[in-house]
């Protein structure tokens, strides 16, 4: 799913309001297909072909442009990369394949991935007003997690224990992460952003060896065993 | 090798200024030279548990910011010699003491007791901090229930990161003194039971002191537990204890639950 960046006049401000954005969360955009809708910058002084540039320089990955008479952007490598020539509402006929579109401009290759996922091993008690905070992958506990104490992690997370307070894992669109714990007495339960609460899941997996996975924006919860 | 003990919990009103002058009391029967240090600046009751408000004249506060000396500020307990009292300050607060001047005073104190006991004000803020700054042990004091049982779980989250030997690599010694348990109460189901307790904390267990109005008569007459009434249920589970700290292996006491003579003659027969 591409993603549609509208840029908005001033565009100076709007540039600073996005690299404040990225410096907050580093690696949204990272790897995103990305669609740029310049019609709120028509009439405008600015060059269509400046403001591209602009964004490609901040590594957002461009595979098409919408909002912009294609003649515009005759001469840059986005020439053809227009997906409707007037606009999003705009029923004019001048649609253009994506794939083919984004051939003239093959994005960059994404940045190796690290050999090793990294991981962060905690081998005693996380207690009540304890806040465990990795972002870049997955998180073992041995031992409980206390009510009121939090895991939060970018991948999945494993407790040997009993968790008693919250797991947040997938916190950067990680979908696939799941929560694993040997006893089920959680406060709350959240992958990519999506949460649950224990009145969700009720008696029936309280005290069980539980794993937590997202099936299609939906939380799921099942005893394993 | 003296040994500094900061007794905490986190929640108020558990027992930790009861147990503060319990324990104190009992190491002090033990022939070891106690002094029992009230950081509960602002709101001190160690004294009053003590029996010595009558003869404070400096304070913990006076000390720290270098108006007294030690010597003139420790009381010495009329009925056990080697027992002592540094008493806090009522009219100050807890911003008044430094930790410089904290760690200044409890090194003075290292000099001249085996046993330094902090009696640590609720709350995880600056006076509960500086109590446990510069422990090498800490009695947890927990009654049997899901609120004081999370804030205590919180207070061994900060003795594992706030205490110097925390900040040197170390670890201060834990222990869970269990107060105010009623066996009778657990076995309904209306109080959390020793397991559960432990379970959830997963420290090792001091003690269980049970439910007793003997500990509120010893208050009120201004005497610790273990002096006023030594063969009270009570004094003994904290005589106990204190034989524990010393590093004795003493069987833990499970209070049991009294019955009277026409409950357990009728009590079938209700049911």
């Amino acid at each position: 799913m591409a993603l549609i960046v509208v840029p908005e006049p001033p565009f100076e401000a709007w540039l600073t309001a996005l690299d404040q954005q990225m410096a907050r969360s580093a690696g949204f955009f990272i790897d995103r297909p990305i669609v740029v809708n310049l019609a709120a910058m028509a009439g405008t002084d600015d060059d269509p072909a400046q403001i591209l540039a602009a964004l490609e320089a901040r590594d957002l990955r461009i595979i098409g442009v919408e909002g912009v008479e294609m003649a515009a952007l005759r001469g840059t490598p986005w020439f053809g990369a227009t997906l409707a020539a007037s606009g999003r509402e705009g029923k004019q006929d001048k649609f253009i394949d994506i794939p083919e579109a984004a051939e003239p401009s093959p994005p960059e290759p994404p940045p190796p991935e690290p050999a090793r996922r990294p991981s962060l091993l905690i081998t005693r008690p996380v207690r009540s007003g304890q806040s465990i905070v990795f972002e870049e992958g997955d998180v073992t506990i041995i031992g409980p997690v206390s009510s009121g104490a939090e895991i939060i992690a970018g991948g999945s997370i494993h407790i040997y224990g009993t968790l008693r307070g919250r797991a947040v894992a997938g916190l950067l669109g990680g979908a696939e992460a799941r929560i694993f714990c040997t006893k089920l007495a959680a406060e709350l339960l959240a992958i990519d952003g999506l949460y649950r609460t224990a009145d969700h899941w009720g008696h029936g997996l309280h005290g069980k060896p539980v794993q937590v996975w997202l099936d299609d924006k939906e939380l799921r919860l099942a005893a394993l065993e | 090798m003296s040994k500094v003990l900061v007794v905490t919990s986190g929640k108020g009103g558990v027992g930790k200024t009861t147990s503060s002058a319990a324990l104190g009391a009992a190491l002090a029967q033990a022939g070891k030279n106690v002094v029992v240090v009230d950081f509960d600046v602002g709101l001190r009751n160690l004294d009053l548990i003590m029996g010595a408000e009558r003869r404070v004249v400096f304070d913990l506060v006076n000390v720290v910011q270098g108006d007294a000396k030690l010597a003139q500020a420790l009381i010495r307990d009329k009925r056990v010699e080697t027992l002592s009292l540094l008493p806090a300050s009522q009219t100050r607060d807890k911003d008044a003491l430094t930790p410089e001047g904290v760690e200044r005073v409890i090194n003075e104190l290292r000099e001249k007791f085996d046993w330094i006991v902090c009696d640590s004000p609720a709350g995880i803020e600056r006076g509960a901090t500086l109590a446990m700054r510069h422990a090498d042990m800490a009695v947890v004091v927990t009654n049997p229930e899901v609120s004081s049982v999370r804030d205590s779980d919180r207070i061994i989250g900060l003795l594992d990161s706030k205490t110097a030997k925390a900040e040197a690599g170390e670890t201060v010694d834990k222990h869970l003194l269990l107060t105010r348990y009623d066996a009778g109460r657990a076995a309904r189901g209306e109080m959390l039971k020793v397991e559960d307790v432990l379970e959830i904390l997963a420290i090792p267990l001091l003690g269980i002191i049970p439910d007793s109005e003997d500990v509120l008569k010893a208050s009120n007459v201004g005497s610790p537990v273990t002096l006023h009434n030594p063969m009270s249920a009570p004094a003994r589970a904290y005589a106990e204890a204190a034989r524990r700290l010393l590093g004795e292996t003493v069987a833990v006491t499970m209070p049991v639950e009294k019955k009277s003579l026409m409950s357990r003659l009728f009590g079938r027969s209700v049911a």
